[in-house]
Protein backbone atom coordinates (compact mmCIF):
# COMPACT_ATOMS: atom_id res chain seq x y z
CA UNK A 1 0.00 0.00 0.00
CA UNK A 2 1.19 3.40 -0.92
CA UNK A 3 0.29 6.15 2.05
CA UNK A 4 -0.92 9.34 0.83
CA UNK A 5 1.16 12.03 0.01
CA UNK A 6 1.36 15.45 -1.25
CA UNK A 7 2.06 15.92 -4.83
CA UNK A 8 3.95 19.20 -6.00
CA UNK A 9 4.77 19.51 -9.84
CA UNK A 10 7.30 22.59 -10.38
CA UNK A 11 7.38 23.72 -13.70
CA UNK A 12 11.19 24.83 -13.37
CA UNK A 13 14.52 23.72 -11.73
CA UNK A 14 14.22 27.08 -9.22
CA UNK A 15 10.62 26.00 -8.53
CA UNK A 16 12.13 22.59 -7.75
CA UNK A 17 14.87 23.47 -5.79
CA UNK A 18 12.88 26.07 -4.28
CA UNK A 19 10.08 23.41 -3.22
CA UNK A 20 12.93 20.86 -2.08
CA UNK A 21 14.57 23.82 0.49
CA UNK A 22 11.27 24.57 1.88
CA UNK A 23 10.17 20.91 2.24
CA UNK A 24 13.54 19.24 3.82
CA UNK A 25 13.73 16.01 4.23
CA UNK A 26 9.88 15.53 4.31
CA UNK A 27 10.05 15.90 0.77
CA UNK A 28 11.91 13.32 -2.00
CA UNK A 29 12.44 13.89 -5.90
CA UNK A 30 9.55 11.74 -8.10
CA UNK A 31 11.78 11.09 -11.47
CA UNK A 32 10.10 7.86 -12.69
CA UNK A 33 9.17 6.19 -9.14
CA UNK A 34 10.67 2.72 -9.89
CA UNK A 35 12.98 2.39 -7.06
CA UNK A 36 11.11 5.19 -4.81
CA UNK A 37 7.65 3.88 -4.67
CA UNK A 38 9.19 0.72 -3.83
CA UNK A 39 10.33 1.89 -0.74
CA UNK A 40 7.83 4.10 -0.22
CA UNK A 41 4.96 0.85 -0.21
CA UNK A 42 6.96 -1.33 2.08
CA UNK A 43 6.76 1.63 4.62
CA UNK A 44 10.43 1.59 4.83
CA UNK A 45 10.88 5.48 3.76
CA UNK A 46 8.19 8.15 4.39
CA UNK A 47 7.65 11.31 2.56
CA UNK A 48 4.97 13.84 2.96
CA UNK A 49 5.53 15.20 -0.37
CA UNK A 50 6.85 14.51 -3.83
CA UNK A 51 8.19 16.56 -6.34
CA UNK A 52 7.54 15.53 -9.65
CA UNK A 53 10.39 16.99 -11.67
CA UNK A 54 9.14 15.72 -14.87
CA UNK A 55 7.39 18.29 -15.87
CA UNK A 56 10.10 20.13 -16.07
CA UNK A 57 10.66 20.86 -20.00
CA UNK A 58 14.40 20.37 -21.02
CA UNK A 59 15.51 17.63 -19.08
CA UNK A 60 14.90 14.59 -21.16
CA UNK A 61 17.03 15.42 -23.85
CA UNK A 62 20.16 13.24 -25.36
CA UNK A 63 22.73 15.82 -27.37
CA UNK A 64 26.39 16.25 -27.86
CA UNK A 65 27.74 19.22 -26.29
CA UNK A 66 31.50 20.37 -26.84
CA UNK A 67 32.42 16.73 -26.81
CA UNK A 68 30.86 15.27 -24.16
CA UNK A 69 27.52 13.11 -24.46
CA UNK A 70 24.73 14.83 -22.43
CA UNK A 71 22.10 12.83 -21.37
CA UNK A 72 19.25 14.42 -19.42
CA UNK A 73 18.28 13.20 -16.27
CA UNK A 74 14.59 12.31 -17.30
CA UNK A 75 15.90 10.11 -19.99
CA UNK A 76 14.48 6.65 -19.73
CA UNK A 77 16.69 3.10 -19.64
CA UNK A 78 14.33 2.24 -22.58
CA UNK A 79 15.69 5.21 -24.61
CA UNK A 80 18.87 5.38 -23.37
CA UNK A 81 18.85 1.24 -25.04
CA UNK A 82 17.57 2.68 -28.28
CA UNK A 83 18.74 6.33 -29.08
CA UNK A 84 20.31 6.74 -32.04
CA UNK A 85 23.32 8.95 -30.99
CA UNK A 86 23.87 6.60 -27.61
CA UNK A 87 24.05 3.74 -30.21
CA UNK A 88 26.54 5.58 -32.21
CA UNK A 89 28.69 6.78 -29.77
CA UNK A 90 28.27 4.34 -26.37
CA UNK A 91 27.44 1.13 -27.55
CA UNK A 92 28.42 -0.68 -24.11
CA UNK A 93 25.88 1.69 -22.56
CA UNK A 94 23.04 0.78 -25.06
CA UNK A 95 24.21 -3.01 -23.99
CA UNK A 96 24.14 -2.23 -20.28
CA UNK A 97 20.36 -0.29 -20.69
CA UNK A 98 19.20 -3.42 -22.55
CA UNK A 99 19.33 -5.38 -19.36
CA UNK A 100 18.70 -3.29 -16.78
CA UNK A 101 15.78 -4.94 -14.79
CA UNK A 102 12.85 -5.61 -17.17
CA UNK A 103 10.85 -3.96 -19.97
CA UNK A 104 8.46 -2.26 -18.06
CA UNK A 105 10.95 -0.63 -15.65
CA UNK A 106 13.03 0.28 -18.27
CA UNK A 107 9.84 2.43 -19.95
CA UNK A 108 9.48 3.77 -16.35
CA UNK A 109 12.64 4.39 -15.07
CA UNK A 110 14.71 7.07 -15.69
CA UNK A 111 18.89 7.44 -15.49
CA UNK A 112 18.68 10.40 -13.24
CA UNK A 113 16.65 8.48 -10.91
CA UNK A 114 18.82 5.82 -10.86
CA UNK A 115 21.84 7.41 -10.03
CA UNK A 116 20.12 9.81 -6.95
CA UNK A 117 18.41 6.78 -5.23
CA UNK A 118 22.05 4.88 -5.16
CA UNK A 119 20.52 1.79 -4.49
CA UNK A 120 23.92 -0.31 -4.69
CA UNK A 121 22.44 -3.05 -6.75
CA UNK A 122 21.75 -0.97 -9.86
CA UNK A 123 24.00 -1.11 -12.81
CA UNK A 124 24.73 2.63 -14.69
CA UNK A 125 26.89 4.28 -12.34
CA UNK A 126 29.44 1.07 -12.52
CA UNK A 127 29.90 1.78 -16.55
CA UNK A 128 29.63 5.58 -15.90
CA UNK A 129 32.72 5.50 -13.26
CA UNK A 130 34.94 3.68 -16.04
CA UNK A 131 33.66 5.99 -18.86
CA UNK A 132 34.90 9.01 -16.88
CA UNK A 133 31.67 10.39 -16.44
CA UNK A 134 30.38 13.52 -14.59
CA UNK A 135 26.68 14.84 -13.58
CA UNK A 136 25.34 18.78 -13.19
CA UNK A 137 23.79 19.50 -10.00
CA UNK A 138 21.25 22.36 -10.41
CA UNK A 139 20.16 24.46 -8.07
CA UNK A 140 18.36 27.23 -8.69
CA UNK A 141 20.17 29.21 -11.23
CA UNK A 142 23.54 27.26 -10.40
CA UNK A 143 25.00 24.55 -11.62
CA UNK A 144 28.07 22.69 -10.60
CA UNK A 145 29.81 19.68 -11.96
CA UNK A 146 30.33 16.38 -9.90
CA UNK A 147 33.00 13.79 -11.19
CA UNK A 148 30.77 10.29 -10.71
CA UNK A 149 33.82 9.48 -8.47
CA UNK A 150 32.47 11.75 -5.82
CA UNK A 151 28.21 11.17 -6.71
CA UNK A 152 27.88 7.96 -4.75
CA UNK A 153 28.33 8.51 -1.01
CA UNK A 154 27.52 5.60 0.57
CA UNK A 155 24.45 3.20 -0.38
CA UNK A 156 21.30 4.93 -0.91
CA UNK A 157 23.07 8.68 -0.69
CA UNK A 158 24.64 10.87 -3.42
CA UNK A 159 26.66 14.24 -3.01
CA UNK A 160 23.38 16.24 -3.75
CA UNK A 161 22.51 19.19 -1.06
CA UNK A 162 19.03 18.52 -0.66
CA UNK A 163 17.56 21.15 -2.44
CA UNK A 164 19.94 20.08 -5.33
CA UNK A 165 18.56 18.59 -8.47
CA UNK A 166 20.47 15.94 -11.11
CA UNK A 167 19.86 17.63 -14.61
CA UNK A 168 22.14 16.00 -16.35
CA UNK A 169 25.01 13.43 -17.22
CA UNK A 170 27.70 13.95 -19.39
CA UNK A 171 30.05 11.32 -20.61
CA UNK A 172 32.88 12.35 -22.65
CA UNK A 173 33.33 11.09 -26.36
CA UNK A 174 35.65 8.27 -26.42
CA UNK A 175 39.45 8.55 -27.99
CA UNK A 176 40.14 6.76 -31.27
CA UNK A 177 40.69 2.90 -30.66
CA UNK A 178 38.75 2.96 -27.40
CA UNK A 179 35.94 1.05 -25.97
CA UNK A 180 34.02 0.33 -22.77
CA UNK A 181 32.18 -2.77 -21.58
CA UNK A 182 29.82 -3.92 -18.54
CA UNK A 183 28.93 -7.10 -17.12
CA UNK A 184 27.43 -8.66 -14.74
CA UNK A 185 26.08 -11.36 -12.62
CA UNK A 186 23.61 -12.77 -10.01
CA UNK A 187 20.66 -14.96 -9.51
CA UNK A 188 18.12 -13.17 -7.88
CA UNK A 189 15.99 -9.63 -9.44
CA UNK A 190 19.43 -7.75 -9.01
CA UNK A 191 22.67 -8.10 -9.80
CA UNK A 192 25.40 -9.52 -7.10
CA UNK A 193 28.28 -8.01 -8.87
CA UNK A 194 28.46 -5.63 -11.96
CA UNK A 195 31.99 -4.73 -13.53
CA UNK A 196 32.90 -2.44 -16.61
CA UNK A 197 36.05 -2.01 -18.22
CA UNK A 198 37.38 0.81 -20.41
CA UNK A 199 40.36 0.69 -22.36
CA UNK A 200 42.18 3.25 -24.89
CA UNK A 201 44.67 1.20 -27.06
CA UNK A 202 47.68 2.78 -28.78
CA UNK A 203 50.00 0.66 -31.00
CA UNK A 204 49.45 -2.68 -29.11
CA UNK A 205 49.60 -1.20 -25.65
CA UNK A 206 47.12 -0.66 -23.49
CA UNK A 207 47.29 3.35 -22.97
CA UNK A 208 44.39 3.86 -20.83
CA UNK A 209 42.70 1.24 -18.57
CA UNK A 210 39.58 2.24 -16.19
CA UNK A 211 37.76 -0.07 -14.17
CA UNK A 212 34.92 0.13 -12.09
CA UNK A 213 33.36 -2.62 -9.64
CA UNK A 214 29.84 -2.26 -8.47
CA UNK A 215 26.91 -4.17 -6.54
CA UNK A 216 29.34 -5.87 -4.26
CA UNK A 217 29.66 -3.26 -1.62
CA UNK A 218 27.55 0.04 -0.68
CA UNK A 219 28.60 1.99 -3.46
CA UNK A 220 29.93 1.85 -7.26
CA UNK A 221 34.09 2.28 -7.23
CA UNK A 222 36.33 2.28 -9.15
CA UNK A 223 39.56 -0.07 -8.16
CA UNK A 224 42.72 1.65 -8.95
CA UNK A 225 45.04 -1.42 -7.94
CA UNK A 226 43.69 -3.26 -10.88
CA UNK A 227 43.86 0.17 -13.01
CA UNK A 228 47.50 0.04 -12.37
CA UNK A 229 48.65 -3.69 -13.29
CA UNK A 230 47.15 -3.15 -16.74
CA UNK A 231 47.92 0.69 -17.83
CA UNK A 232 50.64 0.96 -20.04
CA UNK A 233 51.49 -3.12 -20.78
CA UNK A 234 50.92 -4.37 -23.85
CA UNK A 235 47.73 -6.38 -24.44
CA UNK A 236 49.57 -9.90 -24.79
CA UNK A 237 51.14 -8.53 -21.19
CA UNK A 238 48.07 -7.12 -19.72
CA UNK A 239 46.01 -10.13 -21.10
CA UNK A 240 48.51 -12.68 -19.37
CA UNK A 241 48.09 -10.11 -16.11
CA UNK A 242 44.16 -10.34 -15.45
CA UNK A 243 44.32 -13.07 -12.72
CA UNK A 244 46.12 -10.58 -10.58
CA UNK A 245 43.99 -7.63 -11.79
CA UNK A 246 40.50 -9.23 -11.25
CA UNK A 247 42.20 -10.37 -7.74
CA UNK A 248 43.16 -6.97 -7.01
CA UNK A 249 39.90 -5.79 -8.11
CA UNK A 250 38.02 -8.36 -6.30
CA UNK A 251 40.12 -6.96 -2.87
CA UNK A 252 39.55 -3.33 -3.70
CA UNK A 253 35.89 -3.74 -4.51
CA UNK A 254 34.38 -2.87 -0.78
CA UNK A 255 32.43 -6.71 -1.43
CA UNK A 256 29.95 -6.96 1.73
CA UNK A 257 28.43 -10.61 2.20
CA UNK A 258 24.36 -10.26 2.18
CA UNK A 259 21.79 -12.06 0.05
CA UNK A 260 23.81 -11.80 -3.18
CA UNK A 261 26.41 -13.64 -2.14
CA UNK A 262 29.32 -13.55 0.53
CA UNK A 263 32.13 -11.31 0.23
CA UNK A 264 34.70 -14.06 -0.91
CA UNK A 265 32.25 -14.71 -3.52
CA UNK A 266 31.67 -11.49 -5.30
CA UNK A 267 35.33 -10.97 -5.07
CA UNK A 268 35.75 -14.41 -6.94
CA UNK A 269 32.87 -13.52 -9.57
CA UNK A 270 34.24 -9.77 -9.52
CA UNK A 271 37.74 -11.47 -11.22
CA UNK A 272 35.76 -13.51 -13.35
CA UNK A 273 34.16 -10.45 -15.11
CA UNK A 274 36.97 -8.25 -15.28
CA UNK A 275 38.87 -10.61 -17.68
CA UNK A 276 35.72 -11.32 -19.98
CA UNK A 277 34.78 -7.29 -19.69
CA UNK A 278 38.31 -6.54 -20.94
CA UNK A 279 38.44 -9.21 -23.28
CA UNK A 280 35.03 -7.71 -24.90
CA UNK A 281 36.19 -4.23 -24.09
CA UNK A 282 40.22 -4.94 -26.07
CA UNK A 283 38.39 -6.61 -29.16
CA UNK A 284 36.38 -3.58 -29.85
CA UNK A 285 38.81 -1.15 -29.67
CA UNK A 286 40.51 -2.79 -32.46
CA UNK B 1 -18.03 6.69 -8.22
CA UNK B 2 -17.18 3.91 -5.41
CA UNK B 3 -14.02 3.31 -3.09
CA UNK B 4 -13.93 6.99 -2.58
CA UNK B 5 -13.55 5.73 0.76
CA UNK B 6 -11.95 7.57 4.10
CA UNK B 7 -10.70 10.12 2.04
CA UNK B 8 -9.61 12.78 5.18
CA UNK B 9 -10.88 16.55 4.77
CA UNK B 10 -8.12 18.72 2.82
CA UNK B 11 -6.62 15.42 0.70
CA UNK B 12 -4.98 16.55 -2.53
CA UNK B 13 -7.28 15.44 -5.15
CA UNK B 14 -6.32 15.55 -9.09
CA UNK B 15 -8.80 15.56 -11.77
CA UNK B 16 -7.26 13.16 -14.66
CA UNK B 17 -8.97 12.18 -18.17
CA UNK B 18 -7.89 9.45 -19.47
CA UNK B 19 -8.48 6.86 -22.46
CA UNK B 20 -9.01 3.25 -21.84
CA UNK B 21 -9.57 0.61 -23.97
CA UNK B 22 -10.99 3.34 -26.57
CA UNK B 23 -13.04 5.01 -23.90
CA UNK B 24 -12.58 8.22 -22.37
CA UNK B 25 -12.65 8.47 -18.34
CA UNK B 26 -12.76 11.42 -16.44
CA UNK B 27 -11.32 11.09 -12.80
CA UNK B 28 -10.71 12.39 -9.50
CA UNK B 29 -7.43 11.20 -8.27
CA UNK B 30 -5.57 11.28 -5.03
CA UNK B 31 -1.51 11.23 -6.08
CA UNK B 32 -1.14 8.32 -4.10
CA UNK B 33 -3.31 5.95 -6.08
CA UNK B 34 -2.37 3.27 -8.31
CA UNK B 35 -3.16 2.60 -11.45
CA UNK B 36 -3.81 -0.74 -10.83
CA UNK B 37 -6.03 0.21 -8.08
CA UNK B 38 -7.56 2.96 -10.09
CA UNK B 39 -8.00 0.06 -13.19
CA UNK B 40 -9.40 -2.86 -11.22
CA UNK B 41 -11.45 -1.09 -8.41
CA UNK B 42 -12.66 1.92 -9.71
CA UNK B 43 -13.08 1.04 -13.84
CA UNK B 44 -13.73 -2.59 -12.43
CA UNK B 45 -11.01 -3.91 -15.20
CA UNK B 46 -9.69 -7.41 -13.28
CA UNK B 47 -7.75 -9.30 -15.75
CA UNK B 48 -4.49 -7.24 -14.62
CA UNK B 49 -3.78 -8.94 -11.14
CA UNK B 50 -1.20 -7.81 -8.03
CA UNK B 51 1.00 -10.32 -7.49
CA UNK B 52 4.67 -9.75 -6.33
CA UNK B 53 3.63 -5.96 -5.81
CA UNK B 54 7.59 -5.19 -6.48
CA UNK B 55 7.76 -4.66 -10.29
CA UNK B 56 8.82 -7.97 -11.09
CA UNK B 57 6.29 -10.85 -12.21
CA UNK B 58 4.48 -8.50 -14.74
CA UNK B 59 0.92 -9.79 -13.80
CA UNK B 60 0.22 -6.41 -13.25
CA UNK B 61 1.49 -5.46 -16.62
CA UNK B 62 -0.67 -2.50 -18.55
CA UNK B 63 -0.09 -0.76 -22.01
CA UNK B 64 0.52 3.09 -21.34
CA UNK B 65 0.69 4.78 -25.12
CA UNK B 66 1.31 1.11 -26.45
CA UNK B 67 3.96 0.80 -24.12
CA UNK B 68 4.75 -1.93 -20.63
CA UNK B 69 4.25 -0.64 -17.20
CA UNK B 70 3.90 -2.16 -14.01
CA UNK B 71 0.84 -0.49 -12.83
CA UNK B 72 0.85 -1.92 -9.08
CA UNK B 73 3.88 0.64 -8.49
CA UNK B 74 2.56 3.55 -10.90
CA UNK B 75 0.96 6.47 -9.86
CA UNK B 76 -2.27 6.78 -11.92
CA UNK B 77 -1.46 9.99 -12.30
CA UNK B 78 0.58 8.68 -15.00
CA UNK B 79 -1.84 8.20 -17.18
CA UNK B 80 -3.24 11.53 -17.53
CA UNK B 81 -3.86 12.35 -21.39
CA UNK B 82 -2.78 8.71 -21.80
CA UNK B 83 -4.37 5.65 -23.46
CA UNK B 84 -4.59 2.71 -21.32
CA UNK B 85 -4.89 -0.93 -22.41
CA UNK B 86 -6.25 -3.87 -20.45
CA UNK B 87 -6.82 -7.32 -21.71
CA UNK B 88 -10.23 -6.66 -21.91
CA UNK B 89 -10.03 -4.29 -24.64
CA UNK B 90 -7.60 -6.62 -26.58
CA UNK B 91 -11.38 -8.76 -28.53
CA UNK B 92 -12.76 -6.59 -30.74
CA UNK B 93 -16.53 -7.24 -32.59
CA UNK B 94 -16.39 -10.15 -30.09
CA UNK B 95 -13.68 -11.82 -31.93
CA UNK B 96 -10.41 -12.53 -29.58
CA UNK B 97 -7.32 -10.48 -30.19
CA UNK B 98 -4.79 -12.65 -32.55
CA UNK B 99 -2.49 -12.92 -29.84
CA UNK B 100 -5.65 -14.72 -27.10
CA UNK B 101 -6.44 -16.98 -30.09
CA UNK B 102 -2.83 -17.92 -30.38
CA UNK B 103 -2.64 -18.51 -26.85
CA UNK B 104 -5.35 -20.92 -26.50
CA UNK B 105 -4.33 -22.61 -29.45
CA UNK B 106 -0.83 -23.37 -28.07
CA UNK B 107 -1.63 -23.84 -24.80
CA UNK B 108 -0.03 -20.56 -23.54
CA UNK B 109 -1.66 -20.58 -20.11
CA UNK B 110 -2.89 -23.44 -17.37
CA UNK B 111 -3.55 -21.20 -14.76
CA UNK B 112 -4.43 -17.65 -16.39
CA UNK B 113 -3.10 -15.56 -13.26
CA UNK B 114 -0.09 -14.07 -15.65
CA UNK B 115 -1.75 -14.10 -18.89
CA UNK B 116 -2.99 -10.96 -18.98
CA UNK B 117 0.01 -9.50 -18.33
CA UNK B 118 1.65 -11.87 -20.82
CA UNK B 119 -0.39 -11.07 -23.88
CA UNK B 120 -0.37 -7.37 -22.99
CA UNK B 121 3.36 -7.56 -22.93
CA UNK B 122 3.61 -10.06 -26.13
CA UNK B 123 1.41 -7.15 -27.87
CA UNK B 124 4.10 -4.33 -27.36
CA UNK B 125 6.48 -6.81 -28.49
CA UNK B 126 5.25 -7.15 -31.26
CA UNK B 127 4.46 -3.92 -32.37
CA UNK B 128 7.96 -3.00 -32.52
CA UNK B 129 9.34 -6.38 -34.23
CA UNK B 130 6.53 -8.01 -36.47
CA UNK B 131 8.73 -11.13 -36.59
CA UNK B 132 10.77 -11.68 -33.41
CA UNK B 133 13.25 -14.36 -32.13
CA UNK B 134 13.19 -17.33 -29.82
CA UNK B 135 15.96 -14.81 -28.24
CA UNK B 136 14.25 -11.89 -28.76
CA UNK B 137 10.78 -13.16 -27.20
CA UNK B 138 12.68 -13.97 -24.05
CA UNK B 139 14.75 -11.00 -23.57
CA UNK B 140 11.42 -9.23 -24.06
CA UNK B 141 9.07 -11.42 -21.71
CA UNK B 142 12.06 -11.65 -19.21
CA UNK B 143 9.71 -9.81 -16.41
CA UNK B 144 6.67 -11.28 -17.27
CA UNK B 145 6.77 -14.74 -14.88
CA UNK B 146 4.59 -17.59 -15.56
CA UNK B 147 4.68 -20.46 -12.91
CA UNK B 148 2.97 -23.35 -14.83
CA UNK B 149 4.01 -23.47 -18.47
CA UNK B 150 7.70 -23.23 -18.47
CA UNK B 151 7.74 -20.79 -20.96
CA UNK B 152 7.64 -22.98 -23.96
CA UNK B 153 4.59 -22.87 -25.34
CA UNK B 154 4.01 -19.24 -24.33
CA UNK B 155 7.03 -18.57 -27.35
CA UNK B 156 5.13 -21.05 -29.38
CA UNK B 157 1.85 -18.74 -28.79
CA UNK B 158 3.95 -15.53 -29.78
CA UNK B 159 5.03 -16.80 -32.81
CA UNK B 160 1.98 -18.12 -34.42
CA UNK B 161 0.84 -14.84 -33.44
CA UNK B 162 2.87 -13.08 -34.86
CA UNK B 163 2.32 -15.12 -37.70
CA UNK B 164 -1.23 -13.98 -37.85
CA UNK B 165 -0.49 -10.67 -37.12
CA UNK B 166 1.76 -10.34 -40.48
CA UNK B 167 -0.84 -12.51 -42.54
Amino acid sequence: MLRRFRLEEPGSIPEASALLARHGETARIYAGGTELLLVMKEGLARYERLVNVKKIPGLDQIKLDNGSICIGALVTHRRLATDGLIMQHLPALVALEKNVANIRVREVGTIGGNLCFAEPHADPGTLLLALGASVIAAKGNDRREIPIEKFFVDAYESALADDELLAEIRIPRLPARSAGAYLKFGYLERPSVGVAVFLTLEGNAVREARIAVGCAGPTPRRVSAAEELLRGKSLDEASRRLDEAGAAAGRASDAISDLHGSKDYKEHIVGVLLKRAFTQAAEQCR
Amino acid sequence: MASLTNRPHGAQTMAISLEVNGKTYELEIEPHELLLDVVRDRLGLTGAKRSCDVEVCGACTLLLDGRPVSSCTLPAFEARGKRVETIEGLAAGGKLHPLQESFIEHGGFQCGFCTPGMILAAKALLAENSNPSDEEIKHFMHGNICRCTGYKKIIESIHAAAEKLRR
